[in-house]
């Protein structure tokens, strides 16, 4: 089995990545403008929900549950969208669902595929599967159509151009669209992309979607959009496939009311997303009459086995944590190396990969802790990710690390008073040659880092305990002689 | 294939078995699920039109008020207004409604290519959400989706004020096609500025008959 | 009462201050203060670096040294954070009954200080007198971990002559977390530059905090930039007396 997360495999570790993007003035601008936008909406529509808590609470309590019933709500998923007129295939990995996809497309002759936006896609490499069959595939959402045809990596779950301004739009446009004119403005960019792409909508037999739930009680799938290019690839073509996690499931259609309302919200900081769509396998004179469904594992079922890590699979992909991460306000989402970027894909990226790749993910983050305030599922991002620091310390570090030498050694520092003090004192000596002018400005080492960038008061003469030691004396001594 | 894809499942559904033994997940019923958000509207029924055709307007919807004795007058007036001739009419649709003089087009006598000419679309609607503004049709994907204007019509009866109301009244439809429409269609891709309208009707009008 | 200061590993070494002025204000109202000298360090930076192997012996002694204190100060939200989120946890991990009952009966008597004198000993004006600009820092733990709301600032406005100042961004991380400053020293500084601006922007004499880690690291780039603006801990505000300033 080979787990695949888009190029997640082969890029470089987040310290190693994040320099060159911090140096990007325009995408700096670019990913602070957009967070602050979204976190502010969404803090205004969350603020007027009175029951968000309780929401919360319901989403999560739904989504434990739904994964500790995982095998029978997929059973029963299958089962209900079968009976409906859909067909349901199972993927163990990247390269299965490719295999199944590539094979169904090829099977009803087709040479192109609209897609609505689908992460899932993105995970398993589907375009590059397809294109490497001679089958080319259209992105249909905006913004997935502006990293499609400028060649380029989404940058964030909900608005992956973020890190395109107008120009850089207007350009690609110009260019893919062979326009000879068009406007720099949003309106215009966004007409070009409603001609360009109608032509295809109306014309494309075979359409590729995620699903953002599926209903195991009905065999229904609801797709969650704003723009109406989903439900253009989800009603027009003949064909339509719809690639999901596993853990995509729901237990009931009424379970719908407690995500509708979370998802939104967090995503984009609206009571109510434009479109959201619901059907059920196929039916007669509307929609595709052809319906596929490819459920993947790809990672998760290992993630599952994990108590500490499973909460990960509640996610249901609304960028919220994102959006309000110090870190990934600061580099952006290329910085992760995975399209699974921010706080969720710290912990999902390593996870799905069982921590052989993607091991800096986890350190990635400050443990603020403002994404589980935000999460509409609660998972416990800051709780993953010392878990996940366990885990590739014990899993994945050697033990002659400069890190690994310094912790056992501050262990034993701490392990009883006179080493303690002992080090206390060898730190006040020690440290002489490092100080100047009454600062300390270079410090050796990984300790280097922190005087990169700031300076450093040196150790006091006396410590606490020692004053406290003296004061304790001199009262005894007063004790004594009075 | 079909072994390939069975080889799969058994192999998923096993080691998802095995995890969850493993994991010691604890174990709660459906039915236990604490759920302590609002269900129950709390607004009475002016108040509850009154927001909803609040919602509506913030997105720019065009907004009508009819009785059900002046419906049909209202409906000339709206598509006059809009320079619309006729429309096509979804399947369902209480007939009696639509004024005379405009040239009415049933849904199923349109294919795709005459949808996306259609200069728009009269549906009626489920159930309507006050507290989200949104609209909730049955069926008539293309129809709501193809044509540039969309004129949906919403009984005062059919106005819930929460999300959850609705699911509860749309239980019996679980596995029709349902489509909820909040708004015309939006992005902010590109520099995160707000643009209507980029696939699906760019222009709605909702006419509520007040009982 | 009798209170048992835990001073913290890094207190102790670095900002004794911080320790004396807890010891002078918990006397001033009238309350003995003690130190046991076994202590050491609460095992966050092990924990919280991924070697929690390292971390249950500093819980066990923890625990073992203050199992019984009346009441236990501790001036750092974050290691009041570590013990309220992790302890129990890693107690229950470990398998012993016994110190997961020991973590269970500790916890609720440890508190950080401004929830000791405000929430236990019920007292918001603590008589001290500072008169400068100053400005709060609200740090991860004491907002998420600890919630303590606006403890702090309910003690910075009855302390006479402060002038409070309120920080835009309060509650953005200032970048510190830990061995994350030296693990991902780049975006630590670019944090730490929004949290500079936002201090500067004030105008302040002083930034506060109930943390000394996040004061470490701000003070360490105000100074690197010759900002002309110091860092002090929330306990060495409220030690001073009209007395003592003049002094």
């Amino acid at each position: 089995m080979s787990i695949r997360v888009g190029n997640a495999a082969d890029a470089p570790p987040f310290p190693q990545a994040a320099p060159a993007l911090l140096d990007d003035a325009q995408l700096r601008k670019n990913v602070r403008h957009a967070t602050d936008v979204i976190t502010r909406k969404r803090a205004l529509v969350v603020g007027e929900q009175k029951d968000w808590q309780a929401l919360r609470s319901s989403a999560s309590a739904i989504k434990a549950h739904t994964l500790r019933y995982l095998d029978d709500y997929l059973v029963q998923f299958e089962k209900a969208c079968t009976a409906a007129g859909g067909r349901v295939h199972w993927a163990a990995d990247a390269d299965e669902a490719n295999r199944i996809i590539v094979g169904l497309v090829r099977q009803y002759g087709g040479r192109e595929v609209i897609k609505v936006k689908t992460m899932t896609s993105d995970e398993i490499g589907l375009n590059k599967a397809l294109e490497a069959e001679g089958i080319h595939p259209h992105e249909t959402d905006l913004a997935d159509m502006i990293i499609q045809l400028g060649k380029d990596q989404p940058s964030h779950i909900v608005v992956p151009a973020l890190h395109k301004n107008r120009q850089q739009v207007r350009e690609i446009f110009m260019r893919t669209m062979g326009l000879k004119e068009l406007g720099d403005r949003p309106e215009d960019l966004t007409a070009a992309a409603r001609q360009y792409l109608r032509e295809k909508f109306l014309r494309v037999k075979i359409g590729v979607s995620g699903a953002n739930f599926l209903i195991a009680e009905t065999g229904g799938v609801c797709v969650v959009e704003s723009e109406g290019n989903g439900r253009m690839c989800l009603t027009l073509p003949d064909v339509l496939i719809t690639v999901a996690g596993i853990e995509k499931v729901i237990p009931r259609f009424r379970d719908l009311e407690v995500f509708l309302q979370l998802l939104p919200r967090s995503a984009t900081g609206e009571r109510m997303n434009p479109y959201n769509s619901l059907w059920t396998g196929v039916k007669l004179g509307e929609g595709p009459q052809e319906f596929h469904v490819v459920l993947l594992d790809n990672g998760r079922t290992g993630i599952l086995a994990d108590a500490e890590g499973r909460q990960t699979l509640h996610c249901i992909r609304c960028g919220a944590c994102l959006n309000t991460c110090p870190v990934y306000r600061q580099t952006g989402g290329h910085a992760y190396g995975s399209i699974y970027a921010g706080p969720i894909g710290a912990i999902l990226t390593p996870q799905l990969f069982d921590m052989e790749h993607a091991e800096s993910l986890p350190y990635a983050s400050s443990l603020c802790g403002a994404c589980y305030e935000v999460c509409p599922v609660k998972i416990n991002i800051p709780e993953v990710l010392i878990h996940l620091r366990g885990r590739a310390v014990r899993e994945r570090q050697s033990d002659a690390s400069e890190e690994a030498v310094a912790m056992k050694t501050m262990a034993q520092i701490f392990a009883d008073r006179r080493s303690f003090e002992a080090a206390q004192r060898l730190g006040r000596l020690g440290q002489w040659p490092f100080v100047r002018d009454g600062w300390i400005r270079r410090l050796p080492g990984m300790l280097g880092n922190w005087t990169a960038v700031r300076d450093l008061q040196p150790l006091p003469k006396q410590t606490f305990r020692s004053w406290w030691r003296e004061r304790e004396h001199k009262r005894e001594k007063e004790r004594r002689d009075a | 294939m079909p072994e390939a894809g069975n080889a799969a499942r058994e192999a998923i559904l096993r080691r998802i078995r095995k995890a969850n033994a493993e994991a010691d997940a604890g174990a709660i019923a459906y039915a236990e699920i604490e759920r302590g958000y609002q269900q129950a509207a709390e607004l009475n029924a002016t108040m509850l039109v009154e927001l909803f055709m609040e919602r509506l307007r913030e997105y720019d919807a065009q907004v009508h008020e009819a009785e059900t004795t002046n419906v049909t007058e209202m409906f000339a007036n709206v598509l006059t207004a809009n320079g619309m001739k006729g429309a096509l009419v979804a399947q369902g649709f209480p007939r009696q409604w639509l004024p005379k003089g405009f040239a009415w087009n049933a849904e199923a006598s349109a294919d795709t290519s005459a949808m996306n000419r259609a200069a728009g679309a009269v549906v009626v609607c489920e159930v309507a959400i006050a507290h989200t503004g949104s609209i909730v049709v049955k069926g008539s994907r293309r129809l709501t989706l193809l044509p540039d204007r969309l004129l949906c019509v919403v009984r005062e009866e059919q106005i819930v004020e929460t999300v959850p109301e609705a699911f509860a009244r749309l239980e019996a439809s679980a596995k029709d096609a349902l489509t909820l429409i909040s708004g015309p269609s939006a992005t902010a891709d590109i520099e995160m500025t707000r643009i209507r309208g980029v696939h699906g009707p760019r222009f709605l009008d909702v006419v509520i008959v007040r009982s | 009462m009798r209170i048992s200061l835990f001073i913290t590993c890094y207190n102790d070494t670095l900002f004794p201050e911080t320790g004396k002025s807890v010891v002078r204000l918990l006397e001033r109202l009238g309350h003995e203060v003690e130190f046991r000298f076994e202590q050491t360090c609460c095992g966050q930076m092990h924990y919280n670096t991924g070697y929690q192997v390292e971390a249950m012996p500093l819980l066990r002694r923890f625990v073992d040294i203050f199992k019984d204190a009346e009441v236990i100060c501790v001036p750092s939200s974050s290691c009041v954070g570590m013990m309220r989120d992790h302890y129990a946890k890693m107690a229950e991990a470990s398998g012993d009954a016994e110190l997961v009952q020991a973590v269970n009966a500790l916890l609720p008597r440890i508190y950080e200080l401004s929830e000791l004198l405000v929430k236990k000993l019920g007292v918001e004006n603590v008589g001290a007198y500072y008169p400068h600009r100053v400005t709060y820092h609200a740090s991860c733990h004491s907002l998420r971990s600890l919630h303590l709301g606006d403890l702090p600032l309910r003690l910075l406005r009855n302390v006479r002559g402060l002038e409070l100042v309120k920080l835009e961004g309060v509650e953005q991380c200032c970048g510190f977390g830990g061995t994350f400053a030296v693990k991902n020293g780049d975006v630590s500084a670019a944090m730490l530059a929004d949290k500079l601006r936002c201090v500067e922007d004030t105008r302040a004499e002083v930034c506060t905090a109930v943390d000394n880690s996040c004061l470490m690291h701000i003070l360490g780039g105000l100074h690197r930039q010759r900002a002309g603006v110091k860092t002090v801990h929330l306990a060495e505000i409220l030690a001073l007396t009209e007395e003592e300033s003049v002094r």
